[in-house]
């Protein structure tokens, strides 16, 4: 575990939190959380808990932002807020 | 005392996601961004679960030369040091439940997909109105 990569990457994960639920376009949303869980990944790796971060990558950020991105494009893309 | 308030960092970020995501689920009228904002609090959780096993200057959870040798020496050398090893119980628990966030995931599109095909709109609001006006 190291110190300044781990605040690095829990600010990015805060960052990426806060802008997944503030942006209007709700494709940009889903777009910003697989770049949360991308993060969360890494978060993981370097807390050594490598089994739960390519589970991570592979199921929450790949087929998670898949299935998302379907429903966007089945229904409508704009948020009011 | 302030030590250990900071020296515990992970937990402060693990409470305020959860906080991000319980004020998504609850105050966006978005039924796409109230998913978004279950997804984060999910992964808050897991971050808690995760914290828990850290340990200053351990390694990955996976034993070196684990099948070698043969006999009471083989033995002796398998008497493993633990604080050299993240603690590998939280890991196991969490591979489930990130698992279990995907399925709830993939449930809660399908609702709001059909929410969509019968009102026409993802906003809260307007499909409690359409439901009032009957």
């Amino acid at each position: 575990m190291i110190l300044p990569l781990d605040l690095i990457l829990l600010l990015f994960v805060f960052i990426c939190a806060i802008a997944a639920i503030t942006v209007r376009d709700l494709l940009s949303a889903v777009v910003i959380l697989g770049a949360y869980s991308f993060f969360m990944c890494l978060l993981w790796t370097q807390m050594a808990a490598v089994d739960v971060a390519f589970t991570e990558a592979s199921v929450s950020a790949g087929i998670g932002t898949v299935l998302m991105i379907g429903a966007v494009s089945k229904t409508k893309r704009r948020s009011k807020d | 005392m302030f030590e250990f308030i900071v020296s515990h960092y992970n937990y402060w970020m693990y409470i305020a996601l959860m906080m991000v995501g319980f004020y998504a689920m609850m105050a966006k009228r978005n039924l796409v961004k109230k998913i978004i904002g279950m997804n984060i609090f999910q992964s808050a959780i897991i971050l808690f679960y995760i914290s828990t096993s850290v340990k200053r200057g351990a390694t990955v959870p996976i034993l070196e030369h684990a099948h070698e040798g043969h006999g009471a020496v083989a033995h002796a050398a398998h008497a493993v040091d633990v604080m050299q090893y993240a603690n590998p119980l939280p890991h196991v628990l969490m591979l489930t439940a990130i698992v279990v966030m995907v399925a709830t995931l993939g449930v809660a599109l399908a609702v709001a997909i059909m929410i969509y095909k019968r009102y026409h709109t993802l906003e809260e609001d307007e499909i409690m109105m359409s439901i009032r006006r009957g």
